[in-house]
């Protein structure tokens, strides 16, 4: 599988997730530069944290606009993998490829710290790997990570399953229903605050993250697969 | 142009040149200066940037170790393997007094580009903040925006901040301190210098140049702190955005061979970096200030040499190469202009729309009149003598001990930076040191910030030994021999004979120190006049201090593990209340330390490292500020494991801060085996009781651990409520 890890200017995760993606689980992966009007044959593109372009107006609401994200929404609207980290998950919602909004933490303080967040959902691509309700140790680190949606829209989320991932044991920024990522409908497009690049080896006191790569790079005739 | 006599002085006064130095200007050049001249000297001859009342003491400091060292350049470091892993600590105390939020911005700013102007990758930052008490609204404030500063630039730079010190004292309340420790790595063999060479372009990298941050070095930080509000335009603003633009875009120029030399614009702007680069590689610039990228119009020459703007990088680079710097630069959406270029004659020649602005010869830039302050013994402080009272309510007197702003975590701090952006960090901040995996080797570094203004005041010879000796104890807790060490030194105004005193008594101490431990100082800053109207601060020097982590599988956390661990203090038991905290609390006089022995200190570190490796510690954490029933306190609150002491234990037992000395937990299977080793190897050691449980007890008094816990972690974040 050929993953692209996109860089926006500002972006500061790109490099943890490409080392995931290349070194520990030793897939093919390329940088896709913010400009760039070709997805260059990639399988799964990954959002990584940080601040694109300084996220100075609203986390995300520059990068919606690059040419990237045009490549990303075709890709995504014919079964691409999609993944959104932290930031990354802010351009997603940002440009309407999720439902939501990420708001400032209701601290109002940047947070970093392991959280526990429980699998709701292991019948997407992302999650194939975990076991329903499994607990994992995954870290935070956002400012803006209170997960937002109307009512409406959140009922009909719950319905289609759309809710992959819950913080558990406590609520580390106020987000609605307890919510730490979440899916489109098709389930190929996954947004999440947490960092599973942050806990994918065990040097890092973590490995959680790590089935989260492993469950995408171990697909088969996805629909994704005919793209190429 | 040049200036008439009169204005001269008054102006030269202004930029804080006094008429001596004026005077020696004149001669030198042999001419009136010209305004611009005049102003690029103020700034270049300034303290901040000069060293002048400091560097001589310098040339004392070790400069060489077990390691190969880099010294000399913005920043020094080590090399281990075909790694050069290069550090600094910079201070931005008196910016962050004015305008809390940018002032500490920058410093982190500031320090990284420091780093990223040898070629290396910011791969960690660490702080050490001092503040006043955290009584008033006014000190909340300014603690919770220097918090905030370093929060949104460390954040959103992606460099983490992995560790670093806070502690409280009143004589920091109207003079914070912010000290800002960063570390890179690069291939020992792409290491950049600031060495220019003739014949090639100079070029101006990254942000626009406005009017912000001038005289910040000669005006702001090289004068005591009076009539804050007036000096606010001097402080800088920062933009990490920019910043995380230029490290890439600096980083891939480099890569690619694209640089004769860099340096980075940070105090004294274009007036440091065109002296020093020239200076450094023996030759002259000719620059063009009507290239300089603006930010805002109509700008004086004057004023694009003494702008401090940030995110700006200064770099000669052979004239065939500037087109593809260009289009790096610009890939980042950054600035990068040929602004002049390199010349044999040694001279830094200025114009501004074609005509002349200034014309100094390098040598007087970087060269100021030597100043030699006063030099005054320290006098004898009185000796140990103090009596404690008879305690009532110790159980009362040791919570209210706990909740003393220097001991309580620092957790509300250090959560709200991320520690763990580019997956290094493996020890995070909260123990004794924070260490961070190197991807693609087997080892890892490990680096420990310490500072005691409270001991360095009490003597500032022994007390800067204590911190070398605490930082060399925090390295061998997570089983690190110290390599090399970068010192930031914080004191008051080196015009006034106490002050100036303090500073060498220190600086003595540190060398001695560093000789008798092997470790080489290859870097650091000085910040002198903090004072402010009500007086001046504890000296602070601050010591940052690396080493090799050979396996970081050895490494234990520092609380307590299991239940039924045998707990020991390594080292001597000590008794010497005199320096510490409890004296203080207290309320009771005392100026003196316990004695430090550097041979046993030393061999505990030594003892340490082998228990580590030999898998022998279940748990290990070195004492300090707070003494044994604070570090006892700590080992408790981390897990939630109890303890149970055997052994009864007196106030002098339970508070001294004698160095020398790790509390570690041993599995009960082991207790004799490491009985055995430690009275082989002749370390003196103490059995204290065993873990479990979920109390605290000794002396017949028990403390819940959620008790301790709620004290320890959520007491910083009640007062900063508010």
């Amino acid at each position: 599988m050929k993953v692209g890890v996109v860089q926006f200017p500002g972006s500061n995760c790109d490099s943890d997730v490409f080392y995931v993606c290349r070194e520990v689980l030793n897939q093919e992966t390329i940088y896709l530069w913010h400009e760039e009007k070709t997805l260059h044959g990639c399988d799964f593109v990954i959002l990584p944290g940080g601040f694109s372009y300084g996220d100075y107006l609203r986390p995300g609401a520059m990068a919606k606009l690059s040419p990237i994200l045009t490549e990303i929404k075709n890709f995504a609207f014919q079964g691409g993998m999609v993944l959104g980290i932290c930031n990354g998950f802010q351009v997603l919602t940002e440009s309407g490829l999720l439902p939501g909004s990420l708001l400032k933490n209701e601290n109002g303080r940047f947070i970093c710290q392991w959280t526990s967040v429980r699998v709701e959902n292991i019948k997407t691509p992302f999650t194939s790997l975990y076991r329903k309700w499994e607990s994992l140790k995954m870290p935070i680190a956002h400012g803006e990570g209170r997960y937002f949606v109307d009512k409406n829209t959140l009922s009909s989320m719950e319905q289609e399953e759309q809710i992959v991932f819950r913080y558990d044991l406590g609520n580390p920024n106020g987000s609605m229903d307890f919510i730490a990522g979440v899916c489109n409908q098709k389930k190929n497009v996954l947004g999440l605050m947490p960092h599973p690049e942050r806990c994918s080896e065990s040097v890092l006191k973590g490995e959680d993250g790590l089935r989260l790569f492993q469950s995408v790079f171990s697909l088969s005739g996805h629909p994704l697969s005919r793209l190429a | 142009m040049n200036l008439q006599e009169i204005s001269l002085f008054e102006t030269a006064e202004q930029l804080g040149l006094n008429r001596r130095e004026t005077e020696n200007i004149l001669e030198r050049l042999g001419r009136n200066p010209s305004k611009t001249e005049l102003a690029m000297v103020s700034v270049e001859w300034s303290e901040h940037c000069s060293y002048r009342r400091s560097r001589k003491f310098f040339k004392n400091f070790p400069r060489s170790g077990s390691v190969p060292t880099l010294v000399g350049e913005d920043a020094g470091g080590i090399i281990i393997d075909d790694l050069a892993i290069v550090f600094k600590i910079e201070s931005h105390n008196h910016p962050s007094q004015i305008e809390p939020k940018h002032g500490a911005a920058t410093g982190v700013g500031g320090i990284i580009r420091d780093i990223l102007s040898c070629g290396a990758r910011p791969i960690a930052v660490l702080d050490s903040l001092r503040f006043g008490s955290l009584s008033g609204l006014n000190h909340k404030k300014l603690f919770q925006g220097v918090v905030d500063g370093i929060s949104w630039y460390g954040n959103s730079i992606g460099v983490p901040t992995i560790g670093g010190e806070t502690d409280f004292h009143p004589s920091y309340s109207e003079n914070c301190l912010v000290n800002v420790m960063c570390i890179g790595t690069a291939s020992k063999n792409e290491i950049l210098t600031s060495k220019a060479k003739p014949g090639c372009a100079v070029m101006i990298l990254g942000a626009r140049t406005g009017r912000d941050g001038i005289g910040g070095c000669s005006i702001l930080a090289s004068q005591e702190m009076r009539a804050e509000l007036e000096k606010r335009p001097t402080v800088q603003i920062g933009d990490p955005y920019f910043g995380k633009c230029l490290i890439e875009a600096t980083l891939e120029s480099a890569s690619k061979g694209l640089f004769v030399a860099v340096k980075d614009m940070g105090a004294a702007g274009l007036t440091c970096t065109t002296s020093e680069m020239s200076a450094a590689g023996s030759c002259g610039m000719e620059i063009e200030l009507a290239k300089i990228p603006a930010r805002e119009k109509n700008m004086e020459s004057y004023e694009f040499m003494m702008s401090e703007s940030q995110e700006r990088m200064l770099a000669v680079v052979e004239f065939e190469k500037t087109s593809e710097v260009k289009n790096i630069f610009h890939k980042w959406g950054l600035e990068a202009e040929v602004i002049g270029k390199t010349i044999p004659e040694e001279k830094v020649k200025i114009f501004y729309h074609h005509s002349p602005a200034a014309e100094i010869p390098t040598q007087l830039l970087i060269e100021p009149l030597p100043v030699h302050p006063e030099i005054k013994s320290r006098p004898k402080s009185p000796g140990s003598q103090y009596s404690i009272p008879k305690i009532e309510n110790l159980k009362n007197l040791f919570l209210k001990f706990l909740e003393l702003p220097s001991l309580i975590s620092k957790q509300w701090i250090w959560n709200q930076y991320d520690y763990m952006v580019q997956t290094n960090t493996v020890v995070p901040p909260g123990q004794d040191a924070a260490v961070l995996r190197i991807k693609g080797k087997p080892w890892g570094i490990a680096v420990a910030l310490e500072g005691n203004g409270r001991y360095c005041s009490k003597d500032p010879f022994l007390g800067s030994q204590y911190l070398l000796a605490e930082a060399v104890r925090n390295l061998a807790c997570v089983g690190v021999m110290p390599l090399a060490a970068t010192d930031g030194l914080n004191f008051g105004n080196p015009d006034k004979p106490e002050s100036y005193a303090e500073f060498i008594s220190c600086l003595e101490g540190l060398t001695q120190g560093c000789k008798i431990l092997n470790i080489p100082i290859v870097s650091g800053n000085v910040s002198f006049y903090n004072e402010s109207p009500n007086g001046k601060i504890l000296p602070t020097p601050i010591i940052g201090m690396i080493g090799k982590c050979e396996n970081l599988a050895h490494i234990v956390p520092s609380g307590f593990q299991n239940q039924g661990d045998k707990i020991y203090l390594i080292g001597p038991q000590g008794t010497d209340l005199s320096g510490s905290l409890f004296l203080e609390f207290m309320e009771i006089q005392n100026n003196s330390l316990p004695e430090l022995n550097w041979e046993i200190e030393r061999k505990i570190a030594q003892i340490t490292i082998e228990l580590l490796e030999a898998k022998f510690l279940n748990s290990c954490h070195d004492l300090g500020q707070g003494g044994l029933i604070t570090c006892l306190c700590e080992c408790v609150v981390e897990k939630g494991c109890g303890a149970k002491l055997e052994k009864k234990l007196s106030i002098e037992e339970l508070f001294n801060e004698s160095p020398s000395r790790i509390l570690v937990s041993v599995s009960k299977e082991k207790k004799e085996s490491f009985e055995t080793k430690l009275i082989a190897e002749k370390i003196p050691f103490l059995y204290l009781g065993e873990t479990g449980g979920d109390k605290l007890s000794f002396n017949q008094l028990e403390f819940q651990t959620n008790e301790l816990s709620k004290i320890y972690f959520q007491t910083l974040e009640q007062i900063m409520s508010f």
